[in-house]
């Protein structure tokens, strides 16, 4: 309760600045519309004309409600209308990349922590690949993608990919490198092998920080996924979503399609959080 | 099989080189692994290219990347200055003050603390860079729009640090500097600004990389005819690819520099922190 109000009332506060927003941003083209229609410009009927514009600069909660709504449940989800059509789209692409970027992470860090020479030469590198805007390589790669015949899912998963391997590096190297001296002389006196070091030490004390960066890099790779949807003018997907929606001015669409994306974004971000804990507790990692 | 050869003799050179000089593990053998690791990345991407006769529409040569540069150096130039100059780091400056006078706001109040930290920890987590239509038809095609999209996605991320920072005081430096009588301002000036420093550093290093993502996405969708954005999808729409990787160059380099900047004022400013000892 006690950390339950507090979120309550400041979302509350947003909704409440949202309408307030909403009706100060589509007054302008409600007074036009009530001068055309001579109608008497009353306060209620300025009120209503806002809370209810087809196109409106800034859409009420409860108009994205209502959009949101119907892109969810009141299509057939094989729709080309629906959004869930259109976020199973993004997701396979968001999860197929997360998928390649998580392996990539991995397998690097391990060489990175077994090899002396990859740790000087890969490690700035990477950094440095991470201060490059990297979406900015999307179109490219979707238009050569394209050239060599590769279309659809691949292209994307490559760019989201490429966002989420590196907060998975950085975790899985922290993540290697926390036992301490006292643990690998443990394991030595074992006479434990390379292998064995890795997969009973290294390995499962990498966990927690592995599942940390995890929760960062799916919502990076759903991000590239969306972005990736973008230069190409793909048909399909929430960033194709996004695109028409600002090409015809559908504000409605636009925020439905961002919130799809929202909500999409933190059932993932749940969804690991939820395995972290199944996977801790049976390792008896869990505090 | 005979073209691969030179390549391969190349990459184990290269890597046989960094081997050994790994083992010194000084300061300047640590620059010298990296640069010869890149320098060689590069140049097996130059012998693949012309070994393979790959069309520049798939994957120019760097020579071709770097003649392209220095042909459309002015366009770059203006690229620049329209995309990073005036919506990246301008949004950047605007998000980072609002992030941080929000955020001595919100710390004021436990009651807002309590409530606006788990939001605004969701809210970084999300693709923000979808609202960039949105907008782009609220400010208009020009850097102004670009740099309203950085200021909110660099916003909540500084926030959410600041806000972790200014608690990171513990009970008995605050009772010190209580008992010499501090008020409140002198206490946040003097005492919790600077222990925040390290964690708004954290949060102002992770949102430059954002807010050039942000300024370059927001030109998808809609731009004047200049900017990084802009002139990247026209020329993928041309097929000239040694252009699109000379913005790639310069995004590049513009990121690093961006990057090394701030962590530059980081290192001046927070040097008493134990990450920066050396």
């Amino acid at each position: 309760m006690n950390r339950v109000l507090p979120v309550l009332t400041v979302l509350l506060a947003i909704i409440l600045i949202w309408y307030a927003a909403a009706f100060r941003l589509n007054l302008p083209w409600a007074e036009r519309e009530l001068e055309r229609a001579e109608a008497e410009q009353s306060f209620s009927a300025l009120f209503q004309n806002t809370m209810a514009q087809e196109r409106p600069v800034l859409p009420a909660p409860h108009q994205v409600a209502v959009g949101l709504w119907d892109g969810l449940a009141g299509q057939k989800i094989t729709s080309k209308r629906s959004l869930v059509w259109h976020g199973w789209v993004t997701l396979s692409a968001t999860l197929a990349g997360f998928a390649i970027g998580t392996a990539a992470g991995i397998l690097l860090a391990v060489g990175i922590v077994h090899s002396r020479a990859m740790d000087q030469s890969v490690m700035p590198w990477a950094i440095a690949s991470q201060t490059v805007p990297i979406l900015a390589i999307a179109p490219m790669v979707i238009v050569v993608m394209a050239s060599i015949g590769v279309t659809g899912l691949l292209p994307k998963a490559i760019i989201s990919a490429w966002l989420s391997f590196f907060p998975v590096l950085v975790g899985t190297v922290k993540g290697l490198r926390t036992p301490d001296a006292m643990q690998l002389d443990q394991m030595r006196s074992w006479n434990a092998s390379a292998a064995q070091v890795f997969w009973r030490l290294r390995l499962p004390s990498s966990m927690p920080y592995l599942f940390a960066s995890l929760k960062v890099a799916i919502a990076a790779s759903l991000v590239g996924a969306i972005v990736g949807e973008l230069p190409a003018g793909a048909s399909a997907g929430l960033g194709a979503r996004l695109l028409s929606g600002s090409y015809y001015g559908q504000t409605v669409q636009i925020w439905a399609a961002l919130f799809t994306a929202a909500a999409l974004a933190a059932l993932l971000v749940i969804v690991i959080g939820w395995i972290e804990r199944i996977t801790l507790r049976r390792m008896g990692l869990e505090r | 099989m005979t073209t691969a050869l030179p390549i391969i003799a190349v990459w184990l050179g290269s890597w046989g080189l960094n081997a050994w000089l790994s083992r010194f593990d000084t300061r300047l053998t640590r620059v010298l692994v990296a640069l010869i690791f890149g320098a060689s990345l590069i140049v097996l991407w130059e012998m693949t290219v012309r070994a393979y006769d790959v069309p520049a529409v798939i994957l120019p040569a760097p020579s071709q990347i770097a003649a392209s540069f220095a042909e459309n150096a002015r366009t770059l130039w203006i690229d620049f200055v329209q995309t990073i100059l005036k919506g990246a780091l301008s949004g950047w400056l605007i998000g980072a003050a609002a992030a941080i006078c929000t955020a001595i706001a919100i710390d004021r109040s436990p009651f807002l603390q309590r409530g606006l930290l788990p939001i605004g920890n969701f809210v970084a987590a999300l693709p923000i860079v979808g609202i960039a239509p949105i907008l782009v038809m609220w400010f208009g095609f020009d850097w102004q729009s670009k740099a309203a999209v950085v200021v909110v996605m660099v916003f909540f991320p500084i926030l959410v640090n600041t806000i972790a920072g200014l608690a990171a005081t513990d009970a008995l430096q605050r009772d010190l500097i209580a008992t010499w009588s501090a008020g409140y301002w002198q206490s946040l000036w003097k005492l919790r600004l600077p222990a925040a420093l390290p964690f708004i550093f954290n949060g102002l290093k992770i949102s430059t990389t954002l807010a050039l993502i942000g300024a370059i996405v927001a030109e998808f969708f809609g731009s004047p005819t200049r900017g990084m954005g802009f002139r990247i999808s026209t020329a993928v729409g041309q097929l000239d690819m040694p252009l699109v990787w000379a913005e790639i160059v310069v995004a590049a380099l513009a990121g690093t520099a961006f990057y090394g900047i701030v962590a530059l004022i980081e290192a001046r400013l927070t040097f008493w922190h134990p990450s920066q000892r050396k």
